[in-house]
């Protein structure tokens, strides 16, 4: 190669690598920021703050899902595993909201835990079936792989 | 001499005159895998268990999705080619492939607003991936922009290369902020190290619809560095001869 190009190769590879690092070490330093939400286990920890919009994922807690008979109040448990926070809604909720499947909600913890949310996600997996295979498969197979390993009974 | 198609390939006349014979080939190609992919995801592809048939914008939101990060790698690679080697036509093939990156990657945050809204239950979330994949669209018009911004073409080409080369950081942020951090997007479907999470029966209509993407952008790419060529070289002998014999 010319070593005039060669010069130049050096340094378009000085600009990417240069711009990695500097946007490496930006994303590092931001990494805990780039998070949507917060697990319930750091809700429980305490490492979330109180009173602040925040927002909080996990899956619903099978049979915890409460509606109110008279309004849209509902209420609701969270929970990844190790903790579950108790969440509080008014309002209606995206389709594919369900017990056993993952849910974002964004809102205020108060001081006794409990989060008050002002909005309800629903999240979707990655995981595409045809009605017919996901009957085959049975009842369980149904839920979010990611709700599936989580053991509900702690 | 194993530079000298490499060298060729530089020269906007060879380049001209060598893809004036595949045009009609690849224009063909991408419009018979386009309806044949369309077809078989729209209107045979079963629907999902749990979104119905709302699910079937993943086969326009995905092969968008796809190119404009490739897209990306192209536009910045003939960028970096454009800067070392200095051959014409790559600084060409850069800044076409600017608008047709900007136009995917609109397309797939568009597709993916349009999908949110049901299946999450918000149009927008300020997500890791959604946000860099809107940072991916302002890099393309940024792109866009300095090369409009200076009156001298060397520097406008030296400048936005520039701009691309640092901005391909972002591609593998957005490729891989599914699996570092909690984000609403869902994670890939289509693996390449494992098993896809995706049924066969919409997995091939899938990646038909990919492969679809992959060729109608060569076709416009190409369609747009021609023209390119063109109008850059309109004053030269072969494109008047060419201009009066047609």
């Amino acid at each position: 190669m010319h070593p005039a190009r060669k010069q130049r190769l050096y340094i378009v590879l000085f600009i990417v690598a240069f711009a990695s690092i500097a946007i490496g070490l930006i994303v590092f330093a931001l990494r805990q920021n780039l998070d949507l939400f917060y697990p319930p286990s750091k809700i429980a920890a305490g490492e979330a703050p109180l009173e602040t919009h925040i927002r909080a994922g996990g899956c619903v807690l099978p049979g915890s899902v409460v509606r109110s008979t008279t309004n849209l109040d509902v209420e609701f448990e969270i929970t990844d595993g190790p903790a579950k926070v108790k969440v509080y809604y008014s309002g209606i909720l995206p389709d594919l909201f369900e017990e056993g499947e993952a849910a974002v909600v964004s809102g205020k913890l108060n001081p006794e835990g409990h989060f008050m949310a002002t909005q309800v996600l629903a999240k979707h997996d990655e995981n595409y079936t045809p009605p017919e295979v996901a009957d085959l498969a049975g009842e369980g197979a149904d839920h979010q792989k990611t709700c599936e390993v989580i053991s509900y009974d702690s | 001499m194993a530079w000298t198609w490499f060298h060729q390939f530089g020269s906007p006349r060879w380049f001209y005159e060598k893809t004036t014979a595949w045009m009609p080939w690849l224009f063909a190609l991408s419009i018979i895998l386009l309806i044949v992919g369309s077809a078989w995801g729209l209107g045979f592809a079963p629907s999902d268990s749990k979104q119905g048939n709302s699910y079937r914008i993943i086969f326009i939101h995905v092969p968008a999705a796809f190119l404009a990060l490739a897209g990306y790698y192209i536009m910045a690679i003939s960028g970096a080619i454009g800067m070392i080697w200095k051959t014409k036509v790559s600084y060409l093939v850069m800044r076409s492939a600017a608008p047709i990156g900007a136009v995917l990657t609109f397309v797939s945050l568009f597709t993916g607003a349009v999908w949110g809204k049901p299946t999450w239950g918000t149009w927008w979330v300020w997500d890791a991936r959604i946000t860099s994949m809107l940072i991916l669209f302002f890099l393309y018009l940024g792109v866009m922009a300095l090369q409009n911004a200076f009156n001298h073409e060397e520097s406008a080409n030296k400048a936005s290369a520039i701009l691309a080369l640092v901005g391909t950081v972002n591609i593998p942020i957005i490729y891989k902020s599914v699996d570092w951090w909690y984000t609403l997007h869902q994670p890939a479907t289509i693996k390449f190290t494992e098993d896809s999470t995706i049924d066969p029966s919409m997995k091939y209509p899938l990646l038909l619809m990919v492969v679809a993407f992959y060729v109608l952008y060569a076709t416009v790419l190409m369609m747009r560095t021609r023209t390119e060529i063109i109008a850059r070289e309109r004053k030269s002998k072969w494109v008047k001869e060419m201009a009066t014999a047609s």
